[in-house]
């Protein structure tokens, strides 16, 4: 687990990909910074107009910004290459004679990519707390339901929300693992994996299939806002976690089955 | 297992063991049985099966059919059981590039969980000297050069002392040196008294390093022994050309020779065919004066050519080509598998 992750975390790739989400929250910190005319209520992303207000809300806007593209796009690299990457390389086949076993392989490869999954988001909200204490003020948070916290409150509040986004994520990153276990090749797993968290997306926004929306792994990832009030409120917290958990094992018990019984010919 | 328990004697043992890719058969049935203590030549042409036999072996494909075992236990239900004690280099090396070569040693260490962690490095760094890659332990193998890999790939084999190891064609991307080296370092683990069984497609390679050998034939196990079984097989034999085929055939049968013919270059199973449809250089059977070839296996010392001669022409036989040709390895492998570059489909 460990090599699991010095791999990854060697990689360029993904300090990159790391960088690349921590430079959101610094465009959006300085373009507000730099506007002339106050950010009207309503306008562009939620939460976007109390930034200049409380620096501490650059980080959960970002986290808005990121959650339906630059989050699932970067899981998407890390959970479609888990499999496919090490059969790309042929290093599989040299990790399953070790012997590392393919169950045990499975299970470090996810745990590998839901650290990645944490270490995304906690990216976003790190640097959008750092940049928003440098150009904004700071203090007490007025929460959506009109209580105010303190700072160290909302601190806690943010990581908070950063659980929830990573939770969030686990879904995808099971669906990516068994795409991974379908393939030689890993831009296609991560492509594929990508693609699906558009399209569950894409799906949500159409009022027709109502019916769907509530198994869609998507379907949850903005409703953190939940926790932003006071007392806080777990419902979609529960929901969320339950669901993910759903897509994880659904998805886990495919790619255990694909993956127990095939032949490594790269 | 459907037969007798595997055998303690030998390392690797399988039974009809049969890959079928589609329609394709790319391993046909073979019946492998390697000794412990040897240094086993897996040879065939390219596409004859041997990787995916030992893909087979090693529980990364599944076998059509068929039964293995790999140091007396079956796989690959005991696969957890036999692979640590076993190293292998399958179709060429395999690393991540953006590691160094330490690095990567350690990685693939780390997937065996019977490896102990605090002796990796110092494994690590013996298996790395071995192969004669120290000074370049800590280079990226992305930097690393296709021999260099090879290297790599058989200092991965050697982390821990094995009892078995597997090498597909470790030679390969090697020069000359580099292969006298890996030539040499099976010579050492054998002497330690692993069994090596290592694939190749070059006769002289196996020739040079190893005790025993298997042939394969587009997926068929076509000989299998020690080498001088094998060579044993491909004995000298003493050709006769020949008009007088029938009086040469029975004079050659008087000093025991048991003699065929083989116009044309034709082998033994096709010649029955071509007999009835003989319109070759050496004529139709039947015109008296058409040449025709004769071949027989000559045991050592058991008649000396000129005894053959003399006796062939005191018969009246009319003698117009007598030759003895010399026994090799290489005649035996271009006999089983076939000459030319041709890849069995
Ligand atoms: N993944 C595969 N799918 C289909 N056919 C394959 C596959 N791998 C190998 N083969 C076929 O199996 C045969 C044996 O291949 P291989 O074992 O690699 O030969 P060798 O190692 O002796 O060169 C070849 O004819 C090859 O085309
Ligand atoms: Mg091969």
């Amino acid at each position: 687990m460990v090599s699991e992750l010095t791999v990854l975390f060697r990689r360029r790739r993904t300090w990159a990909m790391l960088l690349a989400l921590a430079a959101v929250p610094v465009l959006i910190a300085v373009a507000v910074r730099l506007a002339t005319s106050p950010v009207a209520p309503g306008r562009g992303p939620p939460f976007l107009d109390r930034v200049t207000q409380n620096g501490l809300f650059v980080a959960i806007t970002s986290m808005v910004v990121c959650i339906p593209l630059f989050l699932p796009l970067t899981i998407g690299v890390v959970a479609g290459d888990t499999i496919a990457g090490e059969a790309g390389l042929g290093t599989l086949r040299y990790l399953l004679v070790a012997p590392a076993g393919r169950v045990r392989l499975l299970i470090v490869k996810f745990a590998g990519a839901a650290v990645f999954c944490l270490a995304a988001t906690l990216t976003v909200a790190v640097s959008g707390a750092a940049i928003g204490a440098a150009l904004f003020p700071i203090g007490p948070v007025a929460l959506l339901s009109g209580d105010t916290i303190g700072v160290g409150e909302s601190v806690l509040r943010s990581l908070l929300i950063a659980g929830y986004v990573t939770i969030s994520l686990l879904g995808l990153s099971a669906i990516g693992l068994f795409i991974s276990t379908l393939t030689e090749v890993p831009v296609g797993a991560m492509a594929a994996t990508i693609v699906v968290s558009v399209v569950a997306q894409v799906l949500d926004a159409l009022p027709q299939l109502d019916w769907l929306h509530p198994w869609l792994f998507s379907h949850y990832w903005l409703d953190f806002a939940d926790l932003l009030r006071q007392p806080l409120e777990w419902t979609s917290f529960g929901n969320n976690a339950l669901l993910q958990g759903g897509y994880l094992l659904v998805f886990g018990a495919l790619a255990y089955g694909r993956f127990v019984t095939k032949d490594i010919l790269s | 297992m459907t037969s007798a328990t595997p055998s303690v004697e030998l390392a690797i043992e399988t039974r009809g063991l049969t890959k079928r890719f589609g329609h394709q058969t790319a391993v046909d049935g073979i019946d492998l049985a390697v000794p412990r203590g040897a240094v086993f030549g897996f040879l065939g042409p390219n596409g004859s099966g041997k990787t995916t036999s030992i893909r087979m072996l090693l529980g990364l494909a599944t076998a059509t059919s068929g039964d293995i075992a790999v140091l007396g236990q079956e796989m690959p239900g005991r696969l957890r059981e036999v692979l640590p004690r076993v190293g292998a280099l399958v179709e060429g090396p395999a690393f991540y590039p953006f590691l160094s070569g330490a690095a990567n040693l350690r990685r693939l260490d780390t997937a065996d969980p019977g490896a102990s962690s605090a002796t990796r490095a110092a494994r690590v760094n013996r298996a790395l000297e071995r192969v004669g890659l120290t000074h370049a332990a800590s280079k990226k193998v992305r930097a690393y050069s296709l021999g260099m890999k090879q290297r790599l790939g058989i200092a991965n084999a050697l982390l821990v002392p094995r009892e078995l190891l597997v090498l597909d064609e470790p030679t390969n991307g090697l020069d000359p040196q580099g292969t006298r080296e890996v030539r040499s370092l099976v010579r050492s683990l054998a002497a330690e008294g692993t069994t090596v069984f290592v694939s190749s497609h070059l006769l002289a390679e196996v020739e040079q390093m190893c005790t025993h050998a298997a042939v394969m034939s587009a997926g068929s196990l076509v000989a299998q022994g020690t080498l001088d079984d094998l060579r044993r097989v491909g004995q000298a034999h003493v050709r006769v050309r020949t008009p007088d085929v029938a009086d040469a055939r029975r004079v050659l049968a008087g000093l025991g020779l048991v003699a065929d013919r083989v116009d044309a270059n034709r082998t033994a199973a096709d010649r029955s065919a071509a007999d009835r449809t003989a319109t070759d250089r050496f004529g139709a059977p039947g015109d008296p004066n058409a040449d025709g070839l004769l071949s027989a296996p000559l045991a050592d010392g058991a008649v000396a050519a000129e005894t053959i001669v003399a006796a062939l022409v005191a018969d009246g036989v009319r003698v117009r080509g007598f030759s003895v040709v010399g026994a090799s390895l290489e005649e035996r492998f271009v006999a089983l598998t076939g000459e030319g570059f041709d890849v069995v489909q």
